[in-house]
């Protein structure tokens, strides 16, 4: 395939900087020692049309990632095959290897509901069911037996709530539906409802993208101290919230990883001249 | 002019003067600088002079239909009673049918009354005068309503938000419409019952458990006075819905799960016309299929367990019925199912739940509105399906409960009732229009208590 360009008009100035190699290689630090979760080769299809181009990385434990790019550059596209929610595109193929803990998350025989309980998601808009706050949260501990009495289970979505800096503003209401919320208390009731089955890893496809400012900085407080439990890959499409929240930054152009480095240089020092093009807004 | 001359030309003047009205706004414009200079699109003008040069004679012309006949007949009766004719209430429509049909000539005027026949003039020259004065009123009225709508064009006329309220008065009469007839039907058949009630008392018809409408014709004939007690009839109904709703519901329902979560693209464009196509086979035909082939089949299946199965039994009706139903339930059902917006699904799938789980646990609640919906619809289907009914499951009106049993439905009883020879105010004829009023309380109740299922656990998405 010949180099790709997506940036027309008035930004045409900025093009002959934009365009990718076919033999692009990703630079900076992708790889990390005792990864949670790695990828190796990934390319994902959407019948002839190919999103993602041979995209290896690695994801440490306990590390908030945070991936970056341009709007269709395929960040969230990757997320999404992280737990196989690709399989619900009926045109979405995904080749190379993506595995953790050293399992294949594609082989054939990987039980992809085990596999999303072990991957919680939260996506871009806030979707809790029309159900009460009490039920949402509850909602993943039942369908995998994790409570066997009620009291457990009271703990369980007692826990996740808090956890999800939720707890005070609810616990009065628990049974009201949990539609009723503001934005931003959806959104964290989202992730309380994400974190009730204990997942090892939870993705975040842009989880502030609706949210007002304040909403946001109490989600992005939110990561920080989920961090230390779990495995954040978080999508966004906030420049300053990536270097609020991340320790390292992926940096997505037009399907291929160009660069990933710890954030703090990608924002000071990025090693490559698209990333560096990127955040200092000639383009995106 | 006859009215339908008068319509034609009417709606030719309207169009016409929709151009001519599009015409003068558009030749303002143009010294203005183009049509941005005038307040409403060239075609707001044209319609808004289109419309009040039309509406107001249309309006009239309708008002003249209603009111011209009984206004003529009222009058050339009241010349006969002057004339000295003795007229008591049940001969006039007689004796009105008989000069319309002198004025229009059916009858030969030879031979008859003369008072009838100078009726019969008078009739023709008031005809003559009505017709006459409403083309004039017309053409008088289309044409002020013109010049008003023509002097008032200007390039600061706003005529696009007066068109806009003449478009929300159309739509609102449309509804009426809709509206004032489900009323008249209602209340027609409120007469006609309050009439059979007269002779059968209510608590004898909606408690009495004996269904044998048989009434003497004659006076001097021997025959039972008749029983009129709805209840087997309804159970009947009931009997043959239930056995229906047990086969449509979990089998549409399940049909429109499959097609609307697990069918890939290719199987769903397959599968989904040829269950419509179930919806377009007419009942007669389900109707023998139960009658000559379902039917047979239960009795001799249940002689070799050793049970008795009617030949015409509610199970073969019922079951029939059902599969008619299927194709309602599945594509109303399939359509509120599609409609959960995927972030819900996406929501439950990222947990880890599987896709039953989800369909369980999320679609369903969200979608449950719109099921309920179809299967109500399903179900006044069914109460009112009459044709499977009478060719399979019989016309005897046996209180049972037991579907291997012959019963019998309100809609087939109704039919029975009106076929044939009948005298129209017996109170055998006049049970059909309490059957039928009846029946339309039971459905409404039904569909209200519906509305209370689905109101107490709808989960709401937005």
């Amino acid at each position: 395939m010949n180099a790709i360009n997506s940036v027309t008009g008035a930004k045409a100035d900025v093009k002959q900087n934009l365009e990718v190699a076919d033999n692009q290689v990703t630079v900076g630090s992708c790889f990390t020692e005792a990864p949670k979760m790695t990828m190796r080769n990934v390319n994902v299809f959407y019948d002839d049309k190919q999103a993602i181009h041979d995209v290896s990385v690695d994801i440490a434990k306990h590390e908030v990632i945070a991936m970056i790019g341009p709007s269709g550059c395929g960040k969230s596209t990757f997320l999404r095959s992280l737990n196989r929610m690709n399989d619900t595109v009926e045109s979405c193929r995904v080749e190379g290897e993506i595995c953790m803990d050293g399992e294949n998350l594609y082989a054939p025989k990987l039980d992809v509901v085990e596999l999303r309980a072990r991957v919680g998601m939260v996506f871009q808009k806030p979707n809790p069911f029309p159900k009460s706050i009490y039920d949402n949260v509850a909602y993943g501990p039942k369908i995998h037996g994790l409570a066997d009495t009620r009291v457990d289970l009271d703990e369980i979505v007692e826990n996740s709530l808090r956890k999800a800096s939720l707890w005070e503003e609810v616990k009065e209401r628990l049974h009201q539906s949990g539609t009723g919320l503001s934005g931003g208390q959806q959104q964290r009731l989202c992730i309380a409802r994400a974190i009730a089955v204990s997942p090892e890893v939870i993705l975040m496809d842009e989880p502030c993208s609706a949210l007002d400012p304040i909403a946001t900085a109490k989600i992005e407080e939110l990561i920080e101290e989920l961090s230390q439990n779990f495995t954040i890959a978080i999508v966004t499409h906030s420049m300053q919230q990536a270097a609020r929240v991340s320790h390292r930054t992926a940096y997505f152009h037009l399907g291929r990883l160009i660069e990933v480095n710890p954030t703090e240089q990608v924002f000071t020092m990025p090693e490559h001249e698209l990333t560096e093009a990127y955040i200092t807004g000639r383009f995106g | 002019m006859q009215a339908t001359n008068i319509l034609i030309l009417i709606l030719g003047l309207g169009i016409f003067a929709f151009y001519l009205g599009r015409g003068r706004s558009l030749a303002l414009a143009k010294p203005l600088g183009g049509i941005r200079h005038i307040h409403s699109l060239p075609s707001y003008y044209g319609a808004h002079v289109a419309l009040w040069c039309a509406l107001p004679s249309l309006l009239l012309l309708g008002l003249w239909m209603i009111f011209d006949d009984p206004l003529i007949n009222s009058i050339v009766l009241k010349s006969l009673a002057t004339g000295g004719m003795a007229i008591d209430a049940s001969s006039e429509s007689l004796l009105l049918n008989k000069i319309t049909n002198l004025a229009d000539g059916v009858l030969p005027r030879k031979g008859e009354e003369p008072a009838l026949v100078v009726a019969a003039d008078l009739m023709l020259r008031l005809q003559e005068i009505s017709r006459w004065s409403l083309t004039a009123l017309m053409m008088t009225l289309t044409l002020m309503g013109f010049g008003w709508s023509w002097s008032r064009i200007s390039s600061t006329f706003r005529a696009r938000p007066q068109v806009e309220k003449v478009m929300e008065k159309l739509l609102l009469s449309c509804a009426c419409v809709a509206i004032f007839t489900t009323l008249g039907i209602v209340l027609s058949v409120l007469f006609e019952s309050i009439q059979f009630f007269r002779s059968v008392p209510v608590d004898d018809f909606v408690f009495g458990l004996d269904w044998s409408p048989q009434t003497a014709i004659r006076e001097d004939q021997v025959g039972s006075s008749g029983s009129f007690g709805a209840v087997p009839l309804f159970v009947g109904t009931l009997l043959i819905s239930a056995v229906a709703m047990c086969i449509a519901v979990p089998v549409g329902l399940m049909s429109a799960i499959y097609l609307a979560e697990y069918a890939s693209k290719s199987v769903r464009s397959f599968a989904k016309p040829a269950l419509e196509v179930l919806a377009g086979i007419p009942t007669v035909v389900y109707g023998f299929f139960a009658a000559l082939t379902v039917a047979p089949f239960l009795r001799d299946l249940g002689a070799s367990f050793g049970l008795s199965v009617s030949s015409e039994s509610a199970l073969a009706a019922g079951g029939v019925m059902g599969v008619m139903i299927i194709p309602f339930i599945s594509s109303l059902a399939d359509d509120v199912i599609t409609a959960v917006p995927q972030s819900m699904r996406d929501g439950s799938l990222a947990m880890g739940a599987t896709k039953s789980e989800t369909v369980r646990n999320v679609i369903i609640p969200a979608a449950l509105p719109g099921i309920v919906g179809g299967i109500m619809l399903a179900v006044s289907r069914a109460i009112g399906e009459t044709m499977i009914v009478v060719m399979a499951a019989g016309m005897a009106a046996k209180l049972t409960a037991n579907p291997l049993d012959s019963v019998t439905t309100v809609t087939v009883q109704i039919v029975t009732l009106l076929t044939g020879d009948q005298e129209f105010d017996s109170p055998k004829t006049l049970a059909a229009f309490a059957l039928g009023l009846m029946l339309f309380v039971v459905t409404l109740m039904l569909n209200i208590f519906a509305l209370q299922i689905v109101k107490k656990y709808r989960e709401q998405y937005d």
